[in-house]
């Protein structure tokens, strides 16, 4: 029972896929001026994680080893149209606004990873768990940091105005930088500053350590 | 016209480069740009492979897949542009596959400097957004290639600067817990703003 609760949870905060294991970051970081539309894209990659590693545990035993990407990228490409057909018809508006980011989840390291790293060598159950906690881990991230750049940008939370701005007579002036895309490389760069302080087992050591003054007596 | 493909060109390199504005091929961005030599390779292999897939999947989109463009067979009502993403993806795959064989046979120098890079580009989301962004925007076959070699070289350019950046940062007094991943985010970051100046030209 642990192991599944590890396989499920460890993913948000221990090993999350985009603070440690640096996948996935490409949409990570261009979905996320709107919470809804980030939210959209939380759910499209879980789900899409969850059945390509079910699906490729599934038949994990009759892939033969040389022409395992090409079956791996099929898998995904197709659940991927599945997602894109259903998100034209369900949300047209939202599927708009991710563009071409909802095709690239074929190309999100995160899938394809967790198909390589945990699908081809676990059980279908495992497997598909793994698949929803990585994408609960990539999920976390992504919300965080719509919400900072959506609550500092314009002013609200899911399209709701939280911060009066002054173009409706309130008094919160948007900050334009947080809609911009340094704005995200920032916000993510600080996140893994925050979680790695508190985490402190994640921290990379640097190649060279800064040496301490010489004392005057010994230059 | 030959300014048209230049102000086109201009634009994929500088005004919406793909690692800096749209954030595509971020993890070979961000894991392999440590040293300069290897960015380059890297930066070439991107280069080479975007301008044969991006000319390649716009001719399967239009005479292949866009809606009516079956007419030639006698299909006019056939619209297979929802097998897109498959196609493009296998075109990519196939691609990076007869590009590594052609290099090891005939240029086996280049061969060796771009070693282990050439099989991860099928995954750098830079080639896949390449082709997706030229469909999006309806590019004919000549813009393709103008497009394609134009965002090679935007995600090959800040790729290189960025391991410049990264190999004189190894050297400098980076607090406990910003080391490696987080000062190199907030490096790109920097690097993003600058780019973002690119974006007052009008062309």
């Amino acid at each position: 029972m642990s192991n599944v609760k590890n396989i499920l949870l460890n993913p948000i905060f221990n090993e999350n896929p985009i603070g440690l294991q640096i996948l996935g970051i490409c949409s990570a970081l261009a979905v996320t001026t709107k919470m809804s539309v980030a939210l959209v894209m939380c759910i499209a990659l879980t789900l899409v994680t969850a059945f390509s590693n079910l699906f490729i545990s599934v038949v994990r035993n009759h892939i033969p080893n040389s022409i395992r990407i090409i079956v791996q990228m099929t898998i995904i490409a197709s659940l991927v149209i599945v997602v894109d057909q259903v998100l034209g018809a369900v949300a047209y508006e939202i599927s708009k606004q991710l563009t071409v980011f909802v095709g690239l989840i074929i190309t999100n390291c995160i899938v394809m990873g967790r198909a390589e790293a945990f699908a081809m060598h676990n059980p279908p159950g495992l497997s598909f768990l793994d698949g929803i906690g990585n994408g609960l881990g990539y999920s976390a991230v992504l919300m965080m940091i719509a919400s900072i750049r959506e609550l500092f940008g314009s002013g609200s939370l899911f399209g709701f105005e939280i911060l009066t701005l002054t173009t409706n007579g309130g008094w919160y002036t948007p900050m334009g930088l947080m809609l911009l895309p340094p704005s995200a490389f920032f916000i993510i760069g600080l996140l893994i500053w925050a979680l790695r302080s508190w985490k402190t087992e994640q921290l990379e050591r640097s190649d060279y350590k800064i040496g301490g003054h010489t004392a005057l007596s010994r230059a | 016209m030959f300014e048209y493909y230049l102000s086109l060109f201009i634009k994929a390199v500088f005004i919406e480069n793909m690692a800096l504005v749209f954030f595509l091929g971020m993890c070979t961005f961000i894991a392999i740009s440590k040293k300069i030599e290897t960015a380059i390779g890297l930066g070439v292999a991107v280069i080479v492979v975007q301008v044969i897939t991006v000319p390649v999947n716009n001719l399967i989109f239009q005479y292949l897949l866009a809606d009516g463009a079956l007419a030639w067979a006698g299909l006019p009502e056939v619209d297979l542009s929802f097998l897109g993403f498959l196609s493009y993806i296998g075109v990519i795959a196939a691609m990076v596959q007869i590009l590594e064989m052609f290099l090891d046979k005939y240029v086996p120098a280049l061969y060796n400097t771009l070693g282990v890079f050439l099989p991860l580009i099928t995954v750098n989301c830079a080639i896949m957004g390449g082709s997706l962004f030229m469909v999006n925007r309806g590019y004919d076959f000549t813009e393709s290639v103008v497009y394609g070699i134009g965002s090679g070289l935007g995600w090959a350019l800040a790729i290189v600067v960025l391991a410049g950046i990264r190999e004189k940062l190894k050297y400098s007094d980076v607090p406990e817990g910003l080391q490696g991943l987080g000062i190199t985010f907030i490096t790109v970051g920097l690097m993003s703003l600058g780019f973002m100046s690119f974006g007052g030209i009008s062309l």
